[in-house]
């Protein structure tokens, strides 16, 4: 579909059709929203601005509810309830209840069949659909541009504007094609992919664009490994990444609870396949990877940039030209007792978090499990496997995942955001090393004074066995 | 909020790139549901130790930064997640803004909405005034956000861009709902003539 005659990429025809009011001299544009999902911790600030202005929710119909960040995730009681031990939280939780009863928004509360990760239940439950203007108080919203929606994380100030308005001044961002050649070798991920992608370009080296992934190798991931390449475009510094529609994507969406119906699927389908890229537009930037050369990544340092093949040795500090950059460097090693030039195979860990809205869907689940089934988990080392959603939990149960993981020695847990920011009781202790599949490694994210090394949801089930950093591809 | 205004204010510097809002305020603080007393949770995990106590040798608890209002950081500052409980600390605590060679995206967006200054300045002038800073602890910056000018003590003035809507609500002290309020007309024209994608109260 061209506007004018001038191909646009598929970034460009969302923005233009959500376009409520176009960009002035004196005025950036105002974006219409079409599905804004809810959380605890980012919401509550801008409930008490509405209540103090007289204001409403606009549209409650286009907002979604749920609880996942400061939630426990710790197994249910006799009674089937899942206890708050933290009564700061437990008061939050409670908020948001007030809330979206006080403002007629459907919530998934704790504990209830459809609760989970904020970016897990909106693709589980077809809310998330091509073509959509997405938005959430959390970067990782970002997740939701792999089904070609324009999707963003936005502060407390525009969860609140979208409550009122349904809409959000924007400033057009730039738009940068990540070419992603080539097929991944056994034991190769998507996880691999988005690190190796963020080891290239740096966590500020997206700012101010959108990223649309292209190429073979993303055409021939499922749609849970677009969502975990999706999901880490904000450690790039993008703050959306897109994945252009195609039959994939209209197989995942089929059938699921809000997806069309009937005559209404054909006609939305007719229209998801208008969105990708026209032949011939052009990107403001272009970057490249062959995916057919990488291996297993994992990160060395306190940022998702800080990256590199396992079988790497940790960077030198003294080898970078700029005081800044070397300093930085020298200081994540020193948080992270690390010494240049160090290898990471072989190296002792305490944790192994399975879970986090980048790796905690049932094909997650099942690559993990596919590595542990039958073996045990190393004796000291504590692995906590936590899904993603309640319906995620109850698909692995049915599959029998919950089995093969606690068998093997592992947690099973209760859904929800857990070690990934360590604000719900599931966290690190103070030096304790951990592998994990979440997306941050920045200091104290998992816990004040642990260290995280993020890796694929196999490579941290291989290093679940053997205790210590192990590279996947040995135990295939 | 308040119309912002020229200011002068001393300057601290903190030459670290990529301090993500992590940093700026731990998790741990973010199980409230309101914005006050913030400015404690401020750089926690770096200005206090295991037991509670100040580290000495971090920037803001050595006696001369004692006021500061400005804060000088390595590029990408506010990477990371979207809380908004990152300004709202920097502000509690005392900061009116920050400076760097370019910031994230949405911590950019959620200071401008919060009267917090990002102030974007090339790598030499950053680099200008960390050693400056080093050098004179009570270094005084003038920020004018009318001439989008930041004065050095010697006199020397720093030109930073800015976006004009965001200029034009900092310095009068509009918040941005009302503009957005303001187009119910073309909001309600919008959404007569799209369809609705999806219902999540069907």
């Amino acid at each position: 579909m061209t506007n004018n005659g001038q191909p646009r990429t598929l970034f460009a025809k969302v923005w233009d059709a959500h376009e409520v009011r176009a960009q002035t001299a004196a005025t950036p544009s105002v974006l219409y929203i079409d599905l804004h999902l809810v959380h605890e911790v980012t919401s509550p600030q801008a409930f008490t601005m509405l209540r103090e202005r007289g204001l409403t929710v606009r549209r409650p119909d286009r907002t979604l509810a749920t609880m996942d960040h400061s939630t426990p995730t710790t197994p249910r009681n006799a009674l089937g309830i899942i206890p708050i031990a933290d009564s700061q939280a437990a008061a939050q939780l409670e908020t948001l209840t007030r809330n979206c009863h006080d403002f007629g928004i459907p919530l998934y509360a704790l504990g209830t069949e459809n609760q989970g990760i904020v970016h897990v239940i909106g693709p589980e439950q077809g809310l998330t659909q091509p073509g959509m203007t997405i938005v959430c108080g959390d970067s990782h919203t970002s997740t939701h541009g792999a089904f070609g929606a324009l999707a963003f994380g936005i502060g407390t100030s525009e969860v609140g504007h979208v409550l009122a308005t349904q809409c959000l001044i924007q400033t057009r961002p730039k738009t940068c094609e990540v070419r992603v050649n080539g097929r991944l070798q056994p034991g190769v991920s998507a996880k691999d992919i988005i690190l190796a992608i963020i080891a290239k370009i740096g966590v500020g080296g997206g700012t101010g664009y959108v990223f649309e992934y292209t190429g073979e190798a993303i055409r021939a991931l499922t749609m849970e490994e677009r969502m975990t390449i999706c999901n880490m475009s904000i450690e790039g510094g993008a703050r959306a990444g897109m994945v252009a529609p195609d039959e994939t994507t209209f197989a995942y969406l089929y059938g699921r609870p809000h997806a069309p119906k009937g005559a209404d699927w054909d006609a939305a389908v007719a229209y998801w396949r208008t969105l990708p890229s026209d032949e011939g537009a052009t990107y403001d930037r272009l970057i490249e990877l062959d995916a057919s050369t990488l291996t297993p990544m994992i990160t060395y340092g306190t940022n998702p940039g800080m990256g590199m093949a396992i079988t790497d040795s940790v960077p030198a500090p003294d080898q970078l030209d700029e005081p800044s950059a070397r300093a930085t460097l020298d200081k994540a090693l020193k948080y992270m007792d690390l010494q240049p030039g160090e290898r990471l195979l072989g190296k002792p860990v305490d944790v192994v978090f399975i879970g986090s809205c980048t790796n905690s869907r049932i094909s997650d689940l099942r690559l993990a499990a596919s590595i542990m089934q039958g073996r045990k988990v190393a004796p000291h080392v504590r692995v906590m496997v936590v899904p993603g959603s309640q319906q995620v939990k109850r698909q692995a149960e049915q599959e029998g995942l919950d089995r093969i993981f606690r068998e093997a020695g592992a947690e099973w847990r209760e859904a929800g955001c857990s070690m990934c920011i360590a604000m719900n009781g599931d966290q690190l202790q103070p030096g304790q090393y951990a592998v994990s599949t979440s997306n941050r490694n920045f200091e104290g994210r998992q816990g004040k004074g642990g260290r995280t090394f993020l890796a694929s949801p196999l490579t941290a089930a291989a290093t679940a066995l053997t205790g210590v950093i192990t590279d996947v591809r040995t135990l295939l | 909020m308040e119309p912002m205004t020229t200011f002068t204010g001393k300057a601290v510097a903190l030459p670290v790139e990529n301090i993500d809002t992590d940093q700026i305020i731990p998790a741990r603080y973010l199980k409230v549901t309101d914005k006050a007393g913030l400015g404690a949770g401020l750089f926690a995990d770096w200005r206090r130790d295991d037991n509670g106590n100040p580290k000495p040798d971090f920037v803001l608890n050595r006696p001369e930064a004692a006021g500061a209002q400005i804060l000088v950081a390595g590029h990408n500052f506010g990477c990371g997640s979207s809380r908004e409980h990152a300004p709202w600390a920097l502000l509690g605590y005392g900061f009116k803004a920050v400076i760097s060679t370019y910031f994230a995206d949405i911590f950019r967006n959620n200071a401008l909405k919060n009267g917090l200054l990002p102030i974007t300045v090339d790598t030499e002038t950053y680099y200008q005034l960390v050693s400056m800073i080093e050098e004179d602890p009570e270094t005084q910056l003038t920020v004018d956000l009318a001439q989008q000018t930041v004065t050095l003590p010697e006199g020397q003035q720093v030109h930073f861009p800015i976006d004009g809507f965001a200029k034009y609500c900092l310095l009068n002290g509009v918040d941005q709902l009302g503009f957005l309020q303001q187009q119910e007309a073309l909001i309600a024209q919008y959404e007569a003539t799209h369809p609705q994608r999806v219902n999540t109260l069907a």
